[in-house]
């Protein structure tokens, strides 16, 4: 089968070039994120109305949303990454695997903590045992079960095979979490995006929300940059291009 | 309409949010980039000493 972006992705996972243009991206991502972000915290928590029934309590969305969409997108990238790795064994899927699997139990728990914060005002409670709440926590002890398995296996390839294992399996977790408030009577609100035609909250809350989304996403991707460069930096340490940049810099 | 980022009564609520958010949010990208810096000078010792060879 021939997919035009294939030489795309093949120069790519190649590691000399991926490092190199890791390298390049690390702070041009992680600057236009850290903007991004202040410009949606600033409008978020400075300039958008108050909710009529939430009061300034519903500004902690600006951070637990965008915190919960990554949870369950960088599972996704993970268990993408673990196909790929499993199948074609590419040694950059492998070191995707577990270059995510940190950053998104980061965020798996930045959305449980930010949640159940938010959670003591409005429901009365830091915890309950709803479905979406549930869920999101099994996520984070998957996301600590790829991190496990991979560091407890000596040989990292082995490692990586063991853990796209995992991270392929779960990630049934994933549209659970997305529908369980649609499943299930929960607790836990419903979703405020769906549509930009049918948006469920008014468009002066919903912008700087959506600044966010891009800042947290763009600094996810530098970070996952960061991660990835010192993986393959230490699984690629007796190669000569590794060399190369030891001797004579990027 | 600008409120001077007064939260009233949900005040301790929104910025212990923000302010974890701001702690972990530092950390995960700080550690990794230390870690780079700490793992390029040890492999270039280790190849200064030849201990990088195949």
């Amino acid at each position: 089968m021939k997919f035009p972006f294939m030489p795309f992705l093949h120069r790519i996972s190649s590691p000399p070039r991926f490092y190199r243009m890791a390298c390049r991206w690390i702070p041009r991502l992680g600057w236009t994120g850290l903007i991004f972000m202040l410009v949606g915290l600033v409008w978020g928590l400075g300039f958008a109305p108050p909710d009529y029934q939430q009061g300034n309590a519903f500004r902690i969305m600006y951070i637990h949303v965008p915190s919960a969409w990554l949870s369950l997108f960088i599972y996704t990238v993970m268990a993408v990454s673990a196909v790929i790795a499993f199948v074609w064994r590419i040694k950059l899927a492998e070191v995707m695997i577990i270059a995510n699997a940190p950053i998104g139990a980061t965020f798996t728990f930045l959305a449980l903590v930010t949640g159940s914060i938010w959670g003591k005002p409005m429901w009365g409670t830091y915890w309950v045992w709803d479905p979406r709440l549930t869920f999101e926590l099994i996520l984070l002890f998957q996301y600590f079960g790829v991190i496990a398995l991979y560091t407890a296996i000596t040989d990292r390839r082995v490692g990586a095979r063991a853990a796209a294992i995992l991270a392929m399996v779960g990630i049934v977790t994933v549209p659970i979490v997305h529908y369980s408030v649609v499943w299930w009577s929960s607790l836990h609100q419903g979703s405020s995006f769906k549509t930009l035609d049918n948006p469920a909250i008014a468009w002066s809350m919903l912008v700087p929300l959506l600044i966010m989304f891009i800042g947290t996403n763009l600094f996810y991707l530098a970070v996952v940059f960061l991660r990835s460069r010192n993986e393959l930096l230490l699984r690629e340490k007796q190669t000569a291009w590794v060399g190369e940049i030891l001797d004579k810099g990027v | 309409m600008f409120n001077d980022f007064n939260m009233g009564k949900y005040a301790v609520y929104v910025w212990s949010s923000y302010g974890l958010a701001l702690i972990v949010l530092v950390a995960s990208y700080v550690i990794p980039l230390l870690q780079h810096k700490k793992q390029l000078r040890i492999l270039k010792r280790q190849r200064r000493a030849g201990r990088l060879e195949q």
